[in-house]
């Protein structure tokens, strides 16, 4: 992490906080903030008129607390006309902005600013002022009065009128009834005990208090309240949750009743009670359920009204601070899905956001890449870096270079330029995309990356209309998409040959835990049926793909399975020191030639094997060996590696057991997440340079290193899966669903991705799973359609807010089938000179991928400490810039969130309390380098349901409901007794049963006849004829092929031991190892906003 | 006794052994004045079908310096059951299995006609015989098709519980392990690396045995004592594995551009075979047999590069000092080879190829480990087919011609020690009374350990005469010399062979005559060769032809009869006539000549004649022409043949003419080992040049003054003729100058 660079950039924030003294927000891409909002607005507009236009508040005020009130004030009655993108007249756009608003109720409320929005039926309650900025607004009041306080954000998109703020906060918060009856007081004592006990020191809180409590008193007392705090969180640790985002087994350990949580928390009142009297109540926050107001907290924070009431400051009784009266992230999800996933997306509009991620919408390609390939954090960038230094805001792009489409959106089309290869920039080398500008008459064309005058060569002359446009523009795709390929050239290629068909070399680790656990039985029966699916290119019958096996314990065995050999024949090797390929022809086979040998091969290893006593390993020398067998053999390839243990025999490579729990929390903690040696960094950079990706199976039963193991597959593009203790019964499908998805996805090869962006910005750092040898090149021994590559971008001169600014993201790869191509991805965004602009065309989703990568990789550097402290501060500042620039004015005890970055906090604080950046006792060092190494290749929907898992009732909705059921907020609270959830995060499934689940509905689904008899873990339900059994069978599949890895079910009973580890997941509470509930989050976040703010 | 002739013979058939001379010169003053060393040619293990082996073992002399063998020369008092060994004259007790012992119940060592004698030793675990084929990939198809046909056959003529193992090796080196089931598993080695002993034991996981193994090794340790790897299985058991094994076994596959040799890692195909003998069955009888189609190109032991373009090393190339591999490939080799002979193993070199494949570089791993070296073009020709399959050619007795593991230990009379011995084996460094500190050919020791021999292999031992010209010896003092050779039989057992003989001494003033009429110039004739080859292999050529016609012209000086300065009066006795003529012929042969020989062809004429027995050693010093013919013009029957004659009935004795030297030649072939080149060739034929280069060029072009004795065609070579040799030495014989 880019700790130090540089100084804290806002004066206005004023004085860097001696809290966070490594830290500087300048790491992020700063922006300055403007209040022009509207284009990206027109998107929300439609159909849910609800969050965004109060468009009394917007006339009101100029800069309203929302970005959409200058945009709407004007057009604010008339709906969607205020939205740029509707607004343009575009000819599809404007049907469906009609439709939309002839469909959505909301649509009426626009009309009359006052009306409480409509269309959030939930939600919505007459709130008092109809406030639709796209900020949170909360206020806390208390917190002004005692400095504490600030009450939660208001859950839903809808902007919270800042001044009059109460009213209008509560109006766009779905469950605005609550909002209105949540205490103010409560918040900031939560935040300042419990909210981030384990992470934040003393020294940190300390100043935060002193602005937010009473200054001279709070500095002191503050102290000890902190620490309060931190014991019971750590005492809760203990016994919690051993494998949180990717369990497997059920953690043996008993957990304390719920009587813990009391417990700790008993003693913090005391503790804080003497400062802050009020704050008792904390305990309430912290489980979640909402409780009346308190009135203890009454009377210490006068300005804690209601949040219904218009009278922002005024104090009123405290109430607690109402979960649901704070941003929902399911809302905001629910509400993006029901306005923007009816219409498809269309990307011919300059700075368009696109819908969520986890809307279901269909992208038309007209001349911008689809979101599918490249999200954006902002889609209008601040004009300069010093406005976006203001802002914060990371610039940043999320690609994906070769995301899979749904069959809907056709693939790219391929365009042969011929001999003559692609057409080009001279100057930057930018390729032919629809933004490059033919002038004179066509015979040459200026770059739109660097403004260059290229020539147009004439065989691809063509006259120009009279807007200026080829007249073959749309003939061409490479004039006329966003994405399409073209065919490469001879130059294109590693030593000027074309190359030949990748291959895939298996590498099975057949010492004794392998053959022990059943693997490799298991894994040799897969082969011979998966080696079939290999993937293909297009139409072709059979893959060009070739195949070779390898096994090994401490010296490596080869095969050779040519195809006239009667049996196959093994070559061992063990000279692991100096590794080399035994043979060349043979090798490497064409499956369907050699199938009988194959076969037979496949057949007999686990027989040779089977007496094995062998227990130790190597790794390098069997990465190296794959390596140089494809070197030999001149192609790219991909390695499947299978593997059981710390690699402890004498060879390069060889680890030791370094596991050390004692550094957690110390700034040594960093060395758990770095290699032990540096054998294999430079045992990637040579893969990579021969195009060698390396996907690993592990199978350890016991510490192996991941944070080493996966360097080489993060550094070569390829993939890391985990199964600990792993055991045929249990783990069989999960391994063999990952491995067949894994085999079978399309790959492409030996790759290289340049990011060209237009005069101004640059692209500047890269996050993911890849090797960089300069400074531009992304290169990619293998890329497949799951890895994504994040990149941040920073200013290096001004932007022109007319010409807008440029991505071009070019990926040169070897396709499975041996083809050399380009695959191009471009997009236009917009630039702004008012940092509204910025705030109301951002993307959250994308933000927080873009964070948790800059975190995760931070780690490697950073104390863990620093780290999370950075990421609070950043997204405080974030914050506070936007409260300074675009906010309308209002009290300080306002919390006032952007309205595209209203669940910034909440998913923010479920990436700190993540297992890397918060462990729990029961995490281990290999599972957070693991999750660390997935998240980096992640995109963006996977980092959102990641980091925020989904809960789905089951027998809340209509049993022939054929779609999911609304999720609800990952909360303990949100859990009726009476009903089962599934709960998923993209690695883990659960199924949570209520105790007092009906019997019928336990019958029908466990074929058992009570909750008692129930299976706690288990991990199969049975297949029963009947509709629940088959709803939810089908849930659970259609959640599993949403995923690209196989999530293991795990039967978590209510009361059952097991439960602690599901509510590891129920990021919204409180976690055990200390990570802030989402309210006490919000309420600290609100204390740092203000800090920065005065 | 009859005629020294018939003493020699006898003495050869019964001993294996010829000296140079019979009767000894008693000073040592005089015996360097003999010009020929006082040497004898040993054939240890020479076939005596009359010899059954004894069950019991040797006696000693129990003086520790001395331990000879008891033998019939030796004093014994029957009474007090003592005998006095006649080396260091030590009374020793006989042992109590003695005691029975009296003058007509003599033990047969006691017995003159034992001379030689054998002993069959029953201690200790017997262990098979072992072959470790190590097998060159890098051949032409056909090549190693021929090649894979004799192995597979040789499985069959192996002793069934023989244990044998297989290396091939091209670009890499593969082990095979034989005793796997349905999939055929190998060891892989780099062939660019030198790997020492211990890492190489290490990664065929010899150093820790498979489990399976610890856990039988206390369970049944007399049953398999050498299970202990799954390289070297028994013949019985595996021997459709490994014809499976070797009907599999394909060209090396990795791809030779043009204008490139192959890449082939003889260096460590050969160290690793070392190696893998070396840690599993040290001191037990194991040939390594390298079959080799050409030079290695890569690795350890590289004798030439891969680029065709630069030519293997010739000897042009060796004088100029230009081969620049040679140096560090021989030292390679070297070093294998002493490894080797330190192990009891020895190395087969058979190299097939049209060109040169090493045989300078790796000749010692043949020449010190007693192994057989073989050359030929191709392994599809019967010269390799045939003579591979003599190998396992059997004794009457049905065991294999072959023996391992030798020592030889020599013990001399106090007027004798021993110089040095010539021929394939190496020195055991042990030092003693008897050991001459004059050094000829492998000396400073009196023990040689021979690891590969056969019933023909033989040994040149040099000795020196120590005895004081002022000390005389008494009148009828014979000196005894005590040659014991422990070696492993073929059956597998141990073995002792003692030859123990004696000669007279006689004193050269007063007895010269004696000592000339007991001159074996066959034997001196060889033996010099060999003096002048082992000198040829460190020295110059003509330095070593200077030294050979030096000695010559001395010996004619020291035994001819002439007057001074008369060469027509220069006449020489019986027993030397024919010396000169043997001298004339190793001159020009291929053993001291390199023109017209590779390096190769060089070390491999010298290897073989370092262990052949006396009568194929003159044979290949001298060659033999035989003549057949009608009474006609010989030079038509080359024309008749071309028209077929041989073919028609009515000119069958034609047919029988053209047959008879084929058949005598079928006789000769069939007789030698290895099987010569055989070239049927005619006047004028291109093949004619073979036999031209051997026989005497009594014409050439500079003598084409005698030219229609219409005797035959010129031969065009620079030699003299013996004729003129003849002269030449003549003149210098009795010219005092000299």
């Amino acid at each position: 992490m880019n700790v130090n660079q540089s100084v804290p950039p806002v004066p206005s924030f004023g004085q860097p906080q001696p809290v966070y003294p490594g830290y500087h927000q300048s790491s992020y891409g700063g922006q300055s903030g403007s209040t022009a909002p509207t284009i990206p607005y027109g998107a929300y507009n439609g159909p849910v008129p609800g969050y965004q236009q109060t468009p009394p508040q917007g006339m009101s005020r100029a800069p309203p607390s929302s970005g959409a009130p200058p945009a709407s004030t004007a057009q604010a009655p008339c709906g969607q006309a205020a939205y740029g993108q509707f607004g343009q007249g575009d000819v599809q756009n404007g049907p469906s902005s009609t439709v939309q608003m002839q469909r959505l109720p909301g649509s009426q409320p626009f009309g009359s600013p006052l009306a409480p929005v409509g269309n959030q039926p939930a939600v919505l309650q007459p709130y008092g002022p109809p406030l639709t900025s796209a900020q949170v607004t909360a206020q806390l009041s208390g917190m002004q009065i005692s400095g504490a306080v600030a009450p939660a954000p208001p859950s839903s998109g809808l902007g919270y009128g800042p001044p009059t703020s109460l009213a209008s906060a509560s109006g766009s918060f779905p469950n605005s009834g609550l909002y209105g009856s949540y205490p103010q007081g409560q918040a900031p004592p939560l935040s300042q005990a419990q909210g981030h006990p384990g992470i934040q020191t003393s020294q940190r809180s300390a100043p935060s208090q002193a602005s937010g409590f009473t200054p001279p008193a709070s500095g002191g007392p503050r102290l000890p309240s902190m620490t309060g705090p931190l014991l019971p969180g750590q005492s809760f640790g203990g016994p919690s949750v051993s494998q949180p985002n990717h369990v497997s087994s059920p953690p043996p350990q008993t957990l304390p009743p719920g009587t813990q949580m009391t417990g700790p928390l008993g003693p913090l009142p005391p503790m804080h009670s003497p400062q802050q009297p009020g704050y008792q109540p904390q305990q309430n926050g912290s489980f979640g359920p909402a409780r009346g107001p308190q009135p203890n907290y009454g009377s210490p924070y006068p300005a804690a009204p209601t949040f219904g009431s218009q009278s922002g400051p005024q104090p009123l009784p405290p109430k607690r601070l109402d979960p649901d009266a704070i941003p929902s992230p399911i809302q905001v999800i629910e509400d993006d899905r029901n306005n923007r996933g009816t219409e498809p997306f269309v990307t011919g509009v300059r700075g368009q956001v696109p819908p969520l991620v986890t809307t279901n919408f269909l992208v038309k390609d007209q001349g911008n890449a689809s979101p599918r390939y490249i999200r954006c954090t902002s889609y209008n960038i601040p004009c300069t870096s010093d406005m976006a230094k203001q802002a914060q805001v990371p610039l940043a792009a999320v690609i994906k270079p070769l995301a899979s489409l749904p069959p809907e959106e056709a693939s790219p089309y391929v365009v042969d330029h011929g001999e003559s290869g692609p057409l080009r920039c001279n100057r930057c080398k930018a390729y032919m995309c629809p933004f490059m500008q033919f002038i004179e008459g066509g015979r040459r064309f200026q770059c739109c990356f660097c403004s260059c005058i290229n020539d147009v060569p004439p065989q691809y002359f063509q006259h120009l209309d009279h807007t200026g446009k080829r007249v073959d523009a749309y003939d061409r795709p490479e004039l006329s998409l966003g994405s399409y390929e073209f065919l490469a050239t001879v130059d294109y290629c590693k030593n000027n040959k074309f190359p030949s068909p990748p291959a895939f070399i298996f590498m099975i680790d057949v010492s004794y835990n392998a053959i022990r656990t059943g693997l490799v039985r298991l894994l040799c029966e897969e082969l011979k049926s998966l080696l079939d699916f290999l993937p293909r290119e297009g139409g072709a019958e059979e893959s060009a793909i070739r195949v070779g096996f390898v096994t090994y314990n401490k010296v490596l065995h080869f095969y050779n399975v040519k195809s006239s050999l009667a049996q196959p024949q093994m070559m061992v090797v063990s000279d692991v020191a100096d590794m080399f390929v035994p043979l060349l022809d043979g090798f490497l086979v064409n499956i369907n030639e050699s199938r009988a040998v194959i076969t037979s091969l496949l057949d007999q290893i686990p027989e040779m094997f089977a007496d094995t006593r062998e227990t130790e390993t190597v790794f390098v020398p069997v990465i190296q060996a794959g390596m140089e067998a494809l070197k030999a053999a001149e192609c790219a390839g991909k390695l499947f590696l299978f593997h059981t243990s710390l690699p402890i025999a004498e060879a390069p490579g060889k680890l030791k057991n370094r596991d050390d729990r004692k550094l957690i929390n110390t700034d040594k903690e960093k060395t758990l997440f770095q290699p032990q040696t540096g054998a294999y960094q430079t045992l990637a950079k040579e893969c990579v340079a021969q195009g060698c990706c390396v996907d690993l199976f592990l199978f350890p039963n016991q510490y192996v290193d991941v944070a080493t193991l996966s360097v080489v597959p993060q550094l070569t593009g390829g993939s890391v899966y985990k199964y600990a203790c792993f055991q045929v019964e249990n783990d069989q499908e999960r391994f063999l669903s990952d491995l067949r998805r894994d085999v079978q996805k399309v790959v492409g090869f030996d790759a290289v991705m340049r990011v060209r962006t237009s005069t101004g910005i640059r692209a500047v750092d890269f996050f993911g799973a890849f090797y960089m040898s300069n400074t531009t090149d992304v290169e990619l021994a293998g890329l497949d359609g799951d890895k994504t590559v994040t990149v941040e971008f920073k200013h290096d001169d001004r932007l022109n807010e007319e010409s807008g600014a440029l991505l071009q993201c070019a990926l040169l790869y070897t396709s499975c089938a041996g083809q050399r191509r380009l695959r191009i991805h471009n997009l236009a965004l917009n630039c702004c000179t008012q940092l509204a602009d910025l705030y109301r065309n951002c993307e959250t989703d994308t933000l927080i991928n873009y964070m948790a990568k800059f975190a995760y990789r931070g780690v490697l550097n950073s104390p863990v400490k620093a780290v999370r402290d950075t990421l609070i501060t950043q997204c405080a500042q974030i914050l506070a810039c936007y409260r300074k620039n675009c906010a309308s004015p209002s009290s300080a005890g306002q919390l006032i969130l952007p309205e595209c970055m209203k669940l910034l906090p909440v998913y923010l604080n479920c990436v700190l309390k993540s297992d890397v950046l918060q462990p729990g006792a029961e995490i281990t060092t290999d599972d957070r380098a693991y999750v660390r190494q997935l998240v980096t290749s992640m995109d963006v929907a996977e980092t959102n349901v990641f980091f925020y898992p989904r809960l789905l009732p089951l027998t809340k909705s209509p049993i022939e409901s054929t779609t999911e059921p609304p999720a609800v907020r990952a909360s303990e609270e949100r859990l009726s007794n009476g009903d089962m959830y599934l709960l998923e995060n993209g690695l883990n499934l659960f199924l949570w049963v209520g105790a007092s689940v009906q019997q019928g509905v336990v019958q029908s689904l466990f074929s058992v006849s009570s909750f008692s008899q129930i299976t706690s873990g288990l991990s199969v339900l049975p297949v029963l004829d009947n509709p629940l059994s088959k709803k939810v069978r089908g849930l659970i599949d259609s959640l599993r092929a949403q995923r690209s890895r196989y999530m293991k079910l795990i039967v978590v009973k209510q009361e059952d031991k097991l439960e602690m580890l599901f509510k590891h997941f129920l990021v919204e509470d409180k976690s055990l190892s200390g990570g802030a509930s989402y309210v006490d989050f919000l309420c600290h976040m609100h204390k740092e906003i203000r800090q920065l703010l005065s | 006794m009859a005629t020294y002739l018939e003493f020699i013979q006898q003495n050869e058939e019964r001993d294996g052994v010829r000296f140079s001379w019979n009767v000894w010169p008693s000073s040592r003053l005089e015996a360097t004045r003999m010009v020929v060393p006082l040497a004898c040619l040993l054939t240890p293990l020479k076939e005596r079908p009359d010899l059954p082996p004894v069950q019991y073992e040797p006696v000693l002399c129990s003086r520790p310096t001395c331990k000879a063998v008891l033998n019939p020369l030796c004093q014994v008092d029957y009474r007090a059951k003592l005998w006095a060994c006649n080396f260091c004259f030590q009374r020793n007790q006989f042992p109590p299995a003695y005691g029975g012992i009296s003058e007509v119940n003599q033990p047969a060592e006691l017995m003159p006609q034992f001379s030689t004698i054998e002993y069959m030793i029953q201690r200790g675990a017997q262990s098979p015989l072992i072959f470790l084929y190590v097998v060159d990939t890098c051949l032409e198809e056909d090549d190693l098709q021929a090649l894979k046909e004799s192995l597979q056959m040789s499985l069959s003529l192996l002793p069934p519980d023989a244990l044998v193992g297989l290396i091939t090796f091209g670009r890499m080196v593969q082990v095979h392990e034989l005793s796997c089931e349905g999939i055929s598993k190998s060891y892989v080695f780099r062939g660019t690396k030198d790997l020492t002993a211990k890492q190489i034991q290490d990664m065929l996981g010899l150093t820790k045995p498979a489990m399976p193994m610890q856990q039988a090794r206390p369970v049944q340790p007399q049953e398999h004592p050498f299970a202990s790897t799954r390289f070297l299985q028994p013949v019985h058991k595996i021997d459709m594995n490994l014809t499976d094994l070797l009907g599999e076994l394909q060209r090396d596959p990795w791809p030779v551009t043009q204008g490139k040799r192959p890449l082939r890692s003889t260096g460590v195909a050969l160290s690793i075979a070392v190696g893998l003998l070396e840690g599993t069955f040290p001191n037990t009888g194991a040939r390594i047999m390298l079959f080799t189609g050409g030079p290695p190109t890569q690795g350890p032991g590289m004798v030439v590069g891969d680029e065709l373009k630069i030519p293997i090393r010739s000897w042009h190339d060796i004088e100029k000092d230009n081969a620049r591999f040679m140096k560090k490939a021989t030292k390679h080799y070297e070093m294998l080879a002493n490894r080797t002979a330190a192990n009891g193993h020895c190395i087969d070199i058979y190299a097939c190829a049209l060109d040169q494949t090493g045989l300078l570089e790796m000749k010692c791993c043949a020449n010190l480990t007693g192994g057989y070296m073989v050359m030929g073009d191709s392994f599809n020709t019967s010269l390799f087919k045939q003579t591979f399959q003599r190998i396992f050619t059997k004794d009457f007795n049905g065991d294999f011609r072959m023996a391992f593991g030798a020592t030889l230990d020599i013990k001399t009379s106090r007027e004798l020690k021993i110089a040095g011995a010539i021929g394939p084996c190496v020195s055991l460094n042990v030092k003693g009374p008897c050991v001459s500190e004059n050094e000829l050919g492998v000396g400073g020791t009196s023990q040689w350990k021979i690891c590969g021999l056969d019933p023909t292999s033989t040994l040149g031992i040099y000795f020196e005469v120590v005895n004081q010209h002022n000390a005389p010896i008494p009148q009828g003092g014979r000196g005894a010399i005590q040659f014991v050779t422990h070696y492993q039989h073929s059956s597998t057992q141990r073995r002792i062979r003692v030859t123990t003989i004696a000669r007279n001494w006689a004193d050269v003033q007063s007895q010269l005559r004696h000592i000339e009429a007991a001159f074996d110039q066959e034997a001196a004739a060889v033996l010099m060769a060999r003096l002048g080859v082992f000198r040829a292999e460190s020295e110059e050529g003509p330095d070593v032809l200077r030294w050979l016609d030096r000695q010559l012209i001395r010996l004619c000086q020291k035994f001819g009869q002439y007057n001074k300065e008369d060469p027509t009066s220069f006449r020489l006795s019986d027993s030397f006539s024919l010396y000169p003529q043997f001298m004339f012929h190793l001159r020009r042969s291929p053993f001291l000549q390199v023109f017209n020989n590779s390096p190769d062809e060089s070390s491999y004429y010298r290897h073989h004649f370092a262990r052949q027995d006396l009568t194929q050693s003159l044979i290949m010093i001298q060659p033999i022409l035989y003549s057949y013919s009608f009474h006609g013009p010989p030079e038509t029957i080359a024309q008749w043949r071309k028209a077929g004659y041989q073919d028609m009935p009515e000119y069958e004795n034609f047919k029988h003419l053209l047959q008879a030297p084929l058949d005598d030649a079928q006789e000769i072939l069939q007789a030698r080992f290895p099987m010569p080149r055989y070239i049927n060739t005619e006047h004028g034929g291109s093949q004619a040049r073979f036999l031209l280069s051997k026989v005497n060029p009594s014409q050439t072009h500079n003598n084409l003054y005698a030219w229609g004795q219409e005797t035959g065609a010129p031969i065009l070579t620079d030699d003299v003729s013996l004729q003129v040799f003849m002269d030449h030495l003549k003149k210098l014989a009795v010219s005092s100058a000299c």
